[in-house]
């Protein structure tokens, strides 16, 4: 078999113009380009409608908005307050719904006799059951990280429970035909192949931490950012309103990225990540 | 060549004619039965491997082949019959015999590859598994690349390489702890005829430097004469030896033997078995 005809070993070729410009250059357009377009519909629609500064401020109002409430006495620690809620129930969420993932997608049994309970436990709106919450664990932290945990546990503990059982036969049979033991059969092979489901439950679970602990604060209590956009929508203050919502979509930003981020530290060999590999570095 | 009985009328004996017998498959019968049925998917085949020969498997899609190597594996238990490698029975009840796995290497159809680990990882695992140190299973895995060709990927992800190279990488995988037998489930069925034919060669020539036992399954009747020492031919539903023809060309073969009358009448012959059986078939 004559070598001359394989690819260059790890060899990568150097990128035409046009491959350049579509996989490494193109956030670095188009993010901005997006960012100009919705400012500037923004203020179209302002300018259109003759729309109320206390139904929707300008863009630059809310920017300085932003500022202020960042400046604020007290901003720091609303953050921190969501922050901690949001990343110790998630913390919660992932512990628990991975363990109990891995359990019920072993053992089949239970996880039928138990999922009767599963799906209608998905099936609940659990944003309704916030007030339940809060009557019982007080207004504090510790009703809004239950309400964070049990509306990350879902996507994880499904996603886990799924990972378990997609372990490929073919590559179960590699390994009871080295004759692999239950440990080397789970560190070769099971950790690796349901740690990308585990990622995937996690991306869709940071979502709904964040989702959990605004509504939790919403609805009770005196901290956070979601208390702070009662305090906002209180006073009328559309301008501090929309400022805390930008303020909220980027916290949400930084901690699904740095999901993505352990994502990739963790998987380096898995189709998801070296998808964004090719489209963004 | 020792025609045989036509499928039906008795069974055919598939041991090897040598009476030196390295792998021996006793009177297996394999049923696979599942909520809604029940299929018999090999009916009392005997067949034996003398050591260092070469036997190929083949047959239509569905007569058993890859039960019959899955059974020789040890990754399924026949229904009834018995197997034993060197002597030494696979099962105790439902344990497998662990000294007699270790002697058993196996290529799938598909690589079957971690596509988390490199080249050089997956090629290793099985001396890991074992135990070997990092050097030790590193340099035998530097070894085995250079043997199937790969030499310079031995850091790249099982995603980067073609399929052939997969499915040497897994070649090289099963050969790492050099195992007395290979088990291969028509490992080069979805390579092109070119890279077919280099492979053919390779695992000839690299069986012939180990001293390897082989069974070997495909759907290539040319392929199987070409490597071969015995041809077993299957038959479906159930699944039995139909046939069992010799191949008795001179080693090395050389890609030349494959327009040799002798060769081409072999395989002729083979095929005209393969099609009566479809005819049957319904
Ligand atoms: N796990 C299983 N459960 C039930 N039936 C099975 C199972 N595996 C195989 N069979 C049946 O046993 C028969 C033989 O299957 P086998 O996979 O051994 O065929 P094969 O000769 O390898 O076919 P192919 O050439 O298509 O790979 C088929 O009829 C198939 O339906
Ligand atoms: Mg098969």
């Amino acid at each position: 078999m004559s070598s001359e005809s394989q690819p260059a070993p790890r060899g990568k070729g150097r990128a035409s113009g046009a491959e350049l410009l579509r996989g490494k250059l193109l956030p670095w357009i188009s993010t901005p380009v997006l960012l100009v377009l919705v400012v500037a519909v923004w203020k179209l629609v302002i300018a259109a409608f003759d729309i109320s500064p206390y139904v929707l401020p300008q863009p630059e109002e809310v920017v300085g908005g932003m500022v202020e409430v960042v400046q604020s006495q007290g901003f720091m620690g609303h953050l921190w307050v969501t922050l901690t809620e949001t990343l110790i129930g998630f913390a919660i969420a992932l512990v628990l719904g991975v363990g109990m993932g891995a359990v019920l997608g072993r053992i089949l049994w239970l996880e039928r006799a138990l999922r009767p309970l599963i799906v209608a436990s998905q099936v609940v709106p659990k944003v309704a059951l916030v007030p339940l919450f809060i009557v019982w664990f007080g207004f504090g932290m510790t009703s809004k990280i239950v309400i964070v945990a049990i509306l990350a546990f879902f996507p994880i503990m499904l996603n886990s429970l799924l990972g378990v059982r997609s372990v490929e036969p073919g590559q179960r049979d590699v390994m009871r035909s080295l004759n692999a033991g239950r440990w080397a059969t789970f560190w070769r092979l099971e950790y690796h192949s349901t740690l990308p489901y585990v990622f995937a439950g996690m991306e869709i679970g940071i979502v709904f931490a964040i989702i959990g602990a605004v509504v939790g604060e919403y609805l009770g209590g005196n901290q956070g950012l979601g208390y702070l956009i009662v305090v906002s929508l209180n006073a009328l203050n559309a301008q501090q309103l929309f400022a805390v919502i930008v303020i909220l979509t980027l916290l949400g930003f930084a901690l699904f990225l740095a999901v993505v981020a352990l994502k990739r530290l963790f998987i380096p060999w898995h189709e998801s990540v070296i998808g964004v590999d090719e489209s963004t570095t | 060549m020792r025609e045989t009985a036509a499928a039906g009328q008795g069974v055919v004996d598939g041991r090897a004619p040598s009476g030196d017998h390295f792998i021996e498959a006793d009177r297996i019968t394999m049923r696979y039965t599942t909520r809604r049925s029940s299929t018999l998917a090999l009916d009392n085949v005997t067949l034996s491997v003398a050591p260092k020969e070469f036997v190929a498997l083949v047959g239509q899609s569905g007569c058993g082949k890859t039960t019959m190597l899955r059974i020789l594996a040890g990754l399924i238990r026949p229904t009834e019959g018995t197997i034993r490698i060197g002597g030494q029975h696979l099962w105790h009840g439902s344990r497998r015999d662990e000294q007699t796995l270790r002697m058993l290497g196996l290529v799938f159809q598909d690589a079957n590859l971690f596509p988390w680990y490199t080249v050089e990882d997956n090629i290793g695992l099985p001396l890991r598994l074992r135990g070997a140190s990092k050097r030790e299973w590193r340099t035998r895995a530097g070894e085995l690349s250079e043997l199937v060709q790969l030499a310079g990927f031995e850091r790249s992800y099982p995603r980067e390489l073609s399929g052939g190279m997969r499915q040497r990488v897994a070649i090289a995988r099963a050969m790492s702890y050099n195992p007395e037998i290979l088990l291969m489930d028509e490992p080069f069925g979805a390579l092109d005829a070119l890279t077919r034919d280099r492979m053919n060669l390779e695992l000839q020539s690299i069986t012939a430097a180990t001293g390897a036992t082989v069974a070997f399954v495909t759907h290539s009747i040319t392929e199987a004469v070409f490597l071969a020492d015995r041809v077993v031919l299957l038959t479906p539903r159930p699944g039995r030896i139909r046939s069992i023809t010799p191949a008795k060309f001179e080693r090395p073969r050389t890609l030349e033997l494959q327009s040799d009358p002798a060769f081409q009448d072999t395989v002729r012959e083979l095929r005209r078995q393969l099609y009566e059986d479809e005819g049957q078939d319904r």
